[in-house]
């Protein structure tokens, strides 16, 4: 993986220095909190419901496993002993003191860790594959442009105050798992003519109260533009933004009202002004990344599977046997897996991790992961690079840490953001709808093999747990006073991306774990095989069996 | 109001500032020297340019457009950019089109809600000078300019993309 340097180690310092001055400035009353506001949201610092929640970045979702040794011992000497990761794959602290924050950072600089920019409106924490560099289906690994990018975004002394905020996600495979259509920009790796690397560009999606899925507007950016063609976009951008209205200031509304096509000319014609300047990749100047991303010391297995694993699968173990099928994924290199850890059990909130569940993830990487661990925007931990004849042994630990759920990318696997419990932006709770499904359908799911079906709740129309493009979509909303929750169907953030369409009138907290059971089993009565995911049924025939399977129970 | 300027990544206080700021009705009469150095809005610069004897500049919003500025640069020495709120990101771009794209080799100066913290971003892109909006510190804004040695991305300032200037010499 990347590791800093003299230069980036530089940075991170000034920064925690920088932010420490601030906080005495704040503290002694230099600074009124409205011009404090927009420093500690460049840091990452939000003022939440209870208290300030601090948003650490974690670029790709890519950790070492000293990095998540350091985040247990913060959670634990500065926070409540666990922390939670979110849909950026980024990670938050929920009960930090202001005081304390600036001793945080000094933490994470030392492990080569920051917080800044996860917040205002700038470029943001740069997500990707979180099996980038290990998936079977992969072009080219995204990291080392993710990287520069992360580069060339931090302190951009041009676009710290965007008109709102601004989010990258890079792709180098041919299956979507980073989500690029609901970005500010998405960028996928793309093969051109003779072999040569380059990067379609999708800009103008995104989610929160207006939808968008984003346009591609050029299919084909040389790998040496990567950098000045995302400069290009952003002074567009920055240029030509709404400011007047928040709402409709992110870039999908600029590219929106524009038109897709006058956008892409608009930024053309910046980027033919500075395509051949400093900005312009050299081989030289990718070499380095690209090195730093090398794939691990992988030992030469055998295609066929190693007895270790057949024979646990011959001891007829059930729980290995669904976790293997549903958290075990392929590995470019033979005799090696990918391996996800489910954080959505029945004991802790979505995403959320113990200090102590940390520690142990940390052993398990350095055991049986090159020490790396990976966040995923489905709010799971990946381990990549797993040797297949360790699995029953990984299995076994992960079980007793409470992360070997066998439902990754099942109904269960529910994305969800911290709700009316932490944030002060929702109108509804969003834990305890998840915890009600998570009961609910714990039987359910074994009992007749769902298949692949995403289940994304929203406390409210922010979207941060992505509900617009869940298969199935809760939205948290406030109905005189009291909590309610639109239930949408048909979203989906992958290849054929879709927004979900709301099924019906907005149902109650009691009412919503009931409706989501009855979509389900119209699902299973309504598949042509056990092989047809929901979203293909769903694509099939349309809302109208659902809504009836719905409202002709609690009325519409 | 207190004017600061930067050089060599170090920011200092300008006591002596030659210009003289004219609103949008105000023209140069017997009161004003007219060798003196004065900024006009915009609508101003045709009435006050063939009669000052001294340099004239230009005041804009930071929400102008960079061509349509660059187009009434003739014979200007001094772009005056005015923040009409601190979060609004649009004057950095025109700093930065100004210099990059148009070439102007003049002052260019920051008014209105610039804070502190703001001063070396401004800089980067392309900023001479900076009048502190009121309320701000002086002091902080002298003392947190140079808070950052370093940056990763080229901007105005000419600085060479770390990514590049980090690579060993070979």
């Amino acid at each position: 993986m990347y590791t800093y340097d003299a230069f980036d180690q530089r940075m991170v310092e000034e920064r925690a220095a920088q932010f420490r001055a601030q906080v005495v400035r704040r503290l002694d009353g230099r600074l009124t909190e409205d011009a404090f506001k927009p420093l500690r949201l460049q840091n990452g610092l939000y003022m939440q419901l209870h208290a300030y929640m601090m948003r650490v970045a974690i670029p790709y979702g890519l950790l070492s496993s000293d990095q998540v040794r350091r985040l247990a011992r913060i959670a634990r000497d500065y926070d409540r002993g666990y922390v939670h990761f979110t849909t950026r794959q980024n990670v938050q602290l929920n009960w930090p003191r202001l005081e304390d924050v600036p001793a945080i950072l000094d933490e994470l600089a030392e492990v080569q860790m920051h917080a800044i920019q996860t917040s205002g409106n700038c470029i943001r924490n740069i997500t990707s594959d979180p099996f980038a560099g290990a998936a079977a289906d992969e072009i080219a690994d995204p990291r080392p442009y993710a990287e520069i990018l992360r580069q060339w975004s931090t302190f951009h002394p041009e676009f710290a105050f965007l008109p709102r905020k601004f989010k990258f996600a890079v792709t180098g495979a041919r299956e979507d798992r980073a989500a690029i259509a609901v970005h500010d920009v998405g960028i996928r790796v793309v093969e051109g003519e003779g072999g040569a690397i380059g990067f379609a560009f999708y800009v103008g999606g995104g989610q929160g109260r207006t939808p968008i899925l984003a346009p591609c507007i050029r299919p084909f950016v040389p790998e040496r533009d990567l950098v000045s063609y995302a400069e290009a976009v952003l002074r567009t951008y920055n240029r030509l933004g709404r400011r007047d209205n928040k709402y409709k200031a992110r870039i999908k509304i600029l590219v929106k009202q524009t038109g897709a096509e006058a956008f892409a000319r608009l930024v053309e014609e910046e980027h033919a002004r500075i395509k051949d300047g400093p900005l312009a990749l050299t081989d030289e100047d990718l070499e380095p990344f690209k090195r730093a991303f090398r794939p691990p010391p992988h030992a030469v297995m055998p295609a066929e599977d190693p007895p270790e694993l057949v024979a646990a699968r011959l001891a007829k173990d059930r729980a290995f046997a669904h976790w293997e099928r549903h958290n075990v994924s392929p590995h470019r290199v033979p005799g090696y897996a990918n391996v996800s850890l489910s954080l959505k059990s029945r004991d802790l909130p979505p995403g959320d991790v113990t200090s102590e569940q940390l520690d142990a993830v940390a052993e398990l990487a350095d055991r049986y992961a090159f020490g790396r661990v990976v966040v995923t925007h489905r709010q799971n931990l990946v381990l990549t690079d797993v040797a297949r004849r360790d699995l029953p042994a990984l299995h076994g630990a992960l079980a007793k840490l409470g992360v070997a759920t066998p439902n990754v990318g099942k109904l269960t696997d529910v994305v969800c953001c911290p709700g009316l419990d932490y944030c002060n932006l929702a109108n509804a709770r969003s834990i305890n709808v998840a915890q009600d499904l998570l009961a609910r359908f714990e039987d359910l799911s074994a009992l007749h093999d769902l298949g692949d079906m995403h289940l994304n709740i929203s406390g409210c129309i922010n979207a941060c747990g992505h509900h617009h493009v869940g298969h199935v979509g809760i939205l948290g909303i406030d109905k005189q006073g009291t909590e309610h929750y639109q239930l949408m169907l048909g979203g989906s953030s992958g290849d054929e991306a879709s927004l979900g369409r709301i099924l019906g009138r907005a149902l109650t907290g009691d009412e919503i774990g009931g409706a989501v059971e009855r979509v389900v089993v119209a699902y299973l009565q309504l598949r042509e095989s056990p092989q047809e995911p929901f979203l293909a049924t769903y694509r099939r025939l349309g809302p109208a069996p659902f809504k009836e399977a719905v409202y002709d129970a609690v009325g519409a | 109001m207190t004017l600061l300027a930067h050089e060599a990544g170090v920011a200092r206080v300008i006591a002596d500032d030659p210009w003289i700021t004219l609103g949008p009705d105000e023209t140069l009469d017997e009161t004003l020297d007219e060798a003196s150095d004065v900024i006009v809005p915009l609508e101003g610069l045709d009435r006050v340019r063939p009669v000052a004897r001294g340099r004239v500049g230009l005041r804009v919003p930071g929400d102008a457009d960079a061509d349509a500025v660059a187009a009434r640069l003739g014979g200007v020495d001094l772009v005056q950019i005015e923040l009409p709120r601190f979060t609004d990101g649009r004057a950095y771009t025109l700093a930065r089109l100004l210099r990059e794209k148009h070439g102007f080799r003049g002052e260019l100066r920051a008014s209105g809600a610039v804070l502190p913290d703001q001063l070396h971003y401004l800089a980067r892109c392309g900023f001479d000078s900076f009048e502190l909006a009121d309320g701000g510190s002086v002091e902080d804004a002298l003392a947190v300019f140079s808070d950052l040695s370093q940056s990763y991305q080229p901007a105005a300032d000419g600085a060479r993309p770390a990514w590049r200037r980090r690579r060993p010499v070979s």
